[in-house]
């Protein structure tokens, strides 16, 4: 999954990298499949490791049996309800940090008081690292499903936060200018100018946040948790079952890669005027 | 008739710096005026001042109609689409039939819905100038607007903005650092020099012109800006 710098400022150009690559995934129709002969060898090194005894199944299960977990915890419901618990936690969390977030930044990108209020507090509070207020989180809030909730959100408030009030300050002032002197209205100029020239960057704050979220997820729910992905592996952890440890990992990769192709999806339709 | 520009006394001072010391200016309506200088001759100041863009200065200037400029950089928003860039901030019309006739006056109808970043320097300064005349202006501010554009785009832009100022006669400031530029459009042609208008020069030809028309005058222009003429030689 992409754990991409979490509440580290994105310097200016990661937004422009960010958006040139996106003509040449039209190229990439054609996968080269040699690029698939090194991970396939590794997993049937892993799967002859395993059946030689070399790996001893309480290390580490082997891709066949994980394989099967897979397909048995499928089926009784297990991964299902784990995986909506997690989900609705992540969906949580972000909408709370995101809200926080976004209007944080929107005043104080578009108000020099806005700025000066709120910019300051952030900017310490960002040097924070955010898992590191677990503790704290939980005299705060206990051991339910706050403390979760609250860790996903500081993950995801930052780096949109960030983000978005850097994308504002970048607006180029001759376009500004140019909206001045043709008669833009104050509004006018925020919705057609500003924020618009602020979203490649707040795409970039959106990954790394949806990263966080996700990155948040797994460390609080290896704290305390009776449902849930985090659940399922601590769980698994007790009884040795190294296979669905490895399940519930893959599970957490898929939607980190899945959250992060929808990003992507979103970003390419949204800036579909820089295509040239 | 009132002007459509007046400027009385102007002074700008950057820090110890007096860009503009005590400009006086005056432009009829319809008047198409050049402003040639060196760079750093306060050219583009004096323009930006009339704009609005710059207001921190002394002495007195006067713009009764509406403004409009074209820039050396078009300064088209690039996640609007072409005819919305020249429509937005109009109020009370059919943006996209007003854009519409604009960009056909700019010979951009095939690119009405293109991105901007889709389009040559020369389309996007076409596009830049249909914005500004879709205004209707009474006073039209064009900043070096041919500044970036190849030798051949830039020929057919003057021909173009010659055009398009004798449909729609706005008063014109151009400013600009090319002598055949201001000799091919304008009615009058100012000097500036270190903050002062040093030279003016009517230039009485018919229109369109040729550039063999006006060598004596080219000749002049650039020995007021301090440069010999070799081809005059």
């Amino acid at each position: 999954m992409s754990i991409s710098t979490a509440g580290v400022l994105a310097r200016p150009d990661e937004g422009t990298a960010a958006a040139r690559a996106t003509p040449k995934s039209r190229k990439r129709r054609l996968p080269d499949l040699r690029r698939w002969i090194s991970p396939i060898a590794l997993v049937v090194l892993w799967q002859v490791a395993s059946a030689s005894g070399v790996l001893p199944p309480d290390k580490l299960a082997s891709p066949v049996t994980v394989f099967g977990s897979a397909v048995e915890l499928v089926a009784d419901g297990q991964l299902g309800s784990a995986f909506l618990v997690s989900m609705g936690r992540v969906l949580g969390g972000f909408a709370i940090g995101a809200s926080v977030g976004v209007v944080l930044g929107l005043l104080s990108g578009l108000s020099r008081w806005g700025e000066r209020i709120f910019d300051p507090p952030v900017q310490m509070l960002r040097t924070l690292p955010h898992l590191g207020l677990i503790p704290l989180f939980i005299l705060w809030f206990g051991i339910g499903e706050q403390p979760k909730l609250a860790l996903v959100a500081a993950g995801v408030a930052f780096p949109l936060y960030l983000n978005l009030h850097a994308g504002i300050r970048q607006t180029d002032p001759g376009l500004l200018e140019a909206s001045r002197v043709l008669g833009f209205t104050g509004v006018e100029r925020v919705l057609h100018v500003v924020l618009p020239s602020a979203l490649p960057q707040t795409l970039v704050g959106l990954r790394i946040s949806l990263g966080a979220a996700w990155l948040s997820l797994i460390v609080a729910e290896q704290v305390n948790a009776d449902a849930g992905i985090g659940y399922l592996i601590n769980n698994a952890r007790e009884f040795l079952r190294t296979d669905v440890v490895v399940v519930g990992l893959l599970v957490y990769a898929l939607l980190g890669l899945a959250t992060d192709a929808l990003v992507r999806a979103l970003e390419k339709r949204i800036l579909r005027w820089q295509a040239r | 008739m009132a002007s459509a520009v007046s400027v009385r006394g102007l002074v700008k001072e950057f820090g110890e710096r007096r860009v503009l010391d005590r400009v006086d200016l005056d432009i009829a309506p319809g008047e198409f005026v050049a402003l040639l200088g060196r760079s750093g001759s306060g050219k583009s100041t004096l323009l930006r001042i009339l704009a609005g863009l710059d207001t921190d200065v002394d002495g007195a200037f006067e713009v009764p109609g509406t403004i409009s400029v074209a820039f050396q950089q078009p300064r088209l928003l690039p996640w609007r689409r072409v005819w919305r860039n020249v429509s937005l901030g109009l109020r009370g019309v059919d943006g996209r039939a007003v854009a519409e006739k604009a960009l056909a006056e700019v010979r951009l109808t095939d690119h009405v819905d293109a991105w901007p970043l889709t389009l040559s320097g020369g389309e996007a300064q076409r596009v830049s100038l249909a914005r500004a005349l879709v205004r209707e202006p009474d006073v039209l501010l064009l900043d070096e607007p041919f500044g970036a554009l190849d030798a051949l785009t830039r020929l057919a832009m003057h021909h173009l903005v010659d055009q398009l100022w004798r449909e729609h006669r706005p008063a014109v400031l151009l400013v600009t650092h090319d002598v055949d530029e201001a000799l091919l459009l304008a009615d009058r042609i100012l000097v500036l020099d270190e903050g002062r208008i040093v030279a003016e020069h009517h230039v009485g030809l018919a229109r369109p012109r040729r550039r063999a028309s006006f060598t004596d005058l080219r000749t002049s222009v650039l020995a007021d800006l301090g440069v010999d003429d070799v081809e005059a030689a």
